[in-house]
């Protein structure tokens, strides 16, 4: 059940340039938390900027109440809540979603993000290696400077493979034409994704063309972040075109099966 | 120290409800505090046939505010009655349904539904910028209000409550038309239809190109609005747009309203509405005011 509470930010990291990790005390959202869950952050105490921040949970570290998030620097919301420092309140709501990775009845998984898109794969990939699944990873990035977090993911993955648009860094090429190359050989049972939307269409149509699971982390444009305005509208893939039905990415997702929504 | 108003005749326990279209049908927000601590919920707009709604993207950001073209997505009358009002029952509140249709036969049909159904009150929808049909195009002429109104008038046997546009010229004008049609109440305002365009693709950000403005940007045209229909009316007024706490609706009711809504405000902090009654009862303490009701309407204008 989604709280709201003001935490107290025990810990600020800025890993590149313009990107900053937050580590916040938040025991009653940590508990409930999923992997894929988002939470719901009001930058100002003011009306401007207007509406709550979503972003994805990166970390949850159970054992001491401590929950990770990491965010760009994009615009006034996310550049006020940079300037946050250790010891200050961050009002969050959260856990939200009630779409949320599963991976219980999969043994060999792999997992894709592209860019700022990567975070909430970490806690995933980090519970389903706890739990003995096999995991194989994919991180794609424009190039050697955008790189981050490989150590991490290496610490919660079975492979961690690392991709440059340009080729500056690791291998060359997009993470998703690898992954799709690699399971010429490879049988993984269930695709992770979380990244830009041309990536995660690839994904989509790969998983659905070859009848493999996928579970998609997607993004649309939110108002309450609860399911009560239904401003963040994904349409199901069931519903004909004429006339369309719509999950909201709030509350149906963040995270959906490719084969359930067209984005 | 009595909060209490009976508006268009539902006993309200205090003044502060809940817009269409920003609380659902309760249950997400009844997460976070007892829904009893309302006056009324008004529930999302509601249609006599499930409405699948607009293309996303369906809202964005402004200064103080936000644009939303939702376009009335809802399940419909059926499916609310069964799922959401025995659930929305068990809180000690009154229960406005917002009633949204297409054509007068719609409204009325949907009406008589709403007759059968455990709820205090219809808030009758003539005002949602988001949708080809119905709704606005009553809504923004005395004739098309009055019409609408007085039709549904002779088939509802609950309390009638007129939700208006500010997209219109004379709101006074409109509001006659509520009055003469014959509800008992009328609420204001709906959404400002507003435009954000990309600069860097050159497109609308909404799908739907244009959307309803709301928050606290738009809260000095509600108040004057609000202003101006106390004028022109007798019948009670439910004031809205841009209410984020006590002090905002005590401007309101000052303005004419008897009772408040809150909208958007319910986004950014789920506890507004019951941080606005906890505002209002400082307000009347510190004023040292009996009854919520002496207030309404009393701006001394310059």
């Amino acid at each position: 059940m989604a709280k709201q509470i003001f935490a107290e930010l025990v810990k600020k990291e800025e890993i590149i340039s313009g990107i900053y990790k937050f580590s916040v005390k938040a025991e009653e959202i940590v508990k409930d938390s999923k992997p894929g869950n988002f939470i719901e952050i009001r930058v100002s105490d003011g009306i401007d900027p207007f509406l709550r921040r979503p972003i994805s949970i990166y970390n949850l570290d159970k054992e001491n109440g401590i929950l990770e998030f990491i965010f760009q620097i994009k615009g006034k919301g996310t550049e006020i809540l940079s300037r946050k420092e250790v010891g200050d309140k961050v009002d969050i709501i959260g856990p939200l979603g009630f779409g949320t990775f599963n991976f219980e009845k999969y043994n060999k998984i792999a997992v894709i993000g592209g860019g700022i898109g990567i975070f909430p794969l970490y806690e995933l990939s980090k519970q389903a290696k706890k739990s003995g699944k096999a995991v194989n990873c994919y991180l794609g990035f424009r190039n050697k400077d955008l790189v981050m977090l490989e150590k991490e993911f290496k610490d919660v993955t079975d492979n961690l493979t690392i991709c440059t648009d340009d080729g500056s860094y690791g291998e060359s090429g997009f993470a998703i034409d690898k992954l799709i190359k690699d399971m010429e050989n490879e049988k993984y049972e269930c695709i992770y994704a979380c990244g830009p939307t041309p990536m995660l269409r690839t994904v989509k149509k790969y998983a659905d063309e070859n009848g493999i699971n996928a579970q998609v982390s997607l993004e649309e444009k939110m108002g309450c972040g609860l399911g009560v305005c239904l401003g963040c509208a994904v349409k199901k893939a069931s519903s004909p075109n004429d006339n369309p039905e719509y999950f909201h990415v709030c509350k149906g997702g963040p995270v959906f099966n490719s084969k359930d929504v067209e984005f | 120290m009595n909060t209490k108003v009976n508006f268009a005749g539902i006993e309200m326990k205090n003044p502060v409800t809940v817009a269409s279209g920003t609380f659902g049908y309760g249950r997400e927000y009844s997460d976070f505090f007892d829904l009893g601590k309302l006056g009324a919920i008004i529930t999302k707009g509601t249609s006599l046939r499930p409405k699948s709604g607009n293309k996303p993207p369906r809202v964005c950001e402004t200064a103080s505010g936000m644009l939303n073209s939702i376009g009335l997505q809802n399940p419909g009358v059926k499916y609310f009655a069964e799922n959401d009002l025995p659930n929305l029952r068990k809180f000690d509140t009154k229960i406005i349904v917002n009633a949204c249709g297409s054509s007068i036969d719609e409204y009325v049909e949907l009406c008589k539904i709403l007759n059968t159904l455990d709820i205090d009150g219809v808030e009758l929808n003539l005002s949602c910028p988001n949708v080809k049909e119905g709704c606005m195009a009553f809504g923004n002429t005395y004739e098309g209000v009055r019409k609408v109104t007085s039709s549904v008038r002779e088939v509802l046997e609950k309390p009638l409550i007129v939700k208006l546009t500010p997209n219109v010229t004379n709101i006074a004008e409109i509001a006659k038309g509520v009055e003469d049609g014959g509800a008992d109440a009328v609420s204001l305002i709906n959404t400002l239809l507003g435009m954000k365009i990309d600069i860097n693709t050159r497109r609308p950000v909404l799908a739907n190109n244009t959307g309803g403005l709301s928050g606290p940007a738009i809260k000095p045209v509600a108040v004057r609005m609000v202003y101006q229909v106390s004028q022109a009316v007798k019948i009670p007024i439910m004031g809205l747009g841009g209410i984020m706490n006590g002090e905002d609706a005590i401007e309101f009711m000052l303005a004419g309203a008897s009772v408040i809504s809150i909208g958007a405000g319910n986004f950014i902090d789920p506890y507004t509405s019951v941080k606005t009654v906890e505002g209002i009862e400082k307000y009347m303490k510190k004023y040292n005011i009996e009854n919520i009701t002496d207030i309404v309407g009393t701006v001394e204008m310059n």
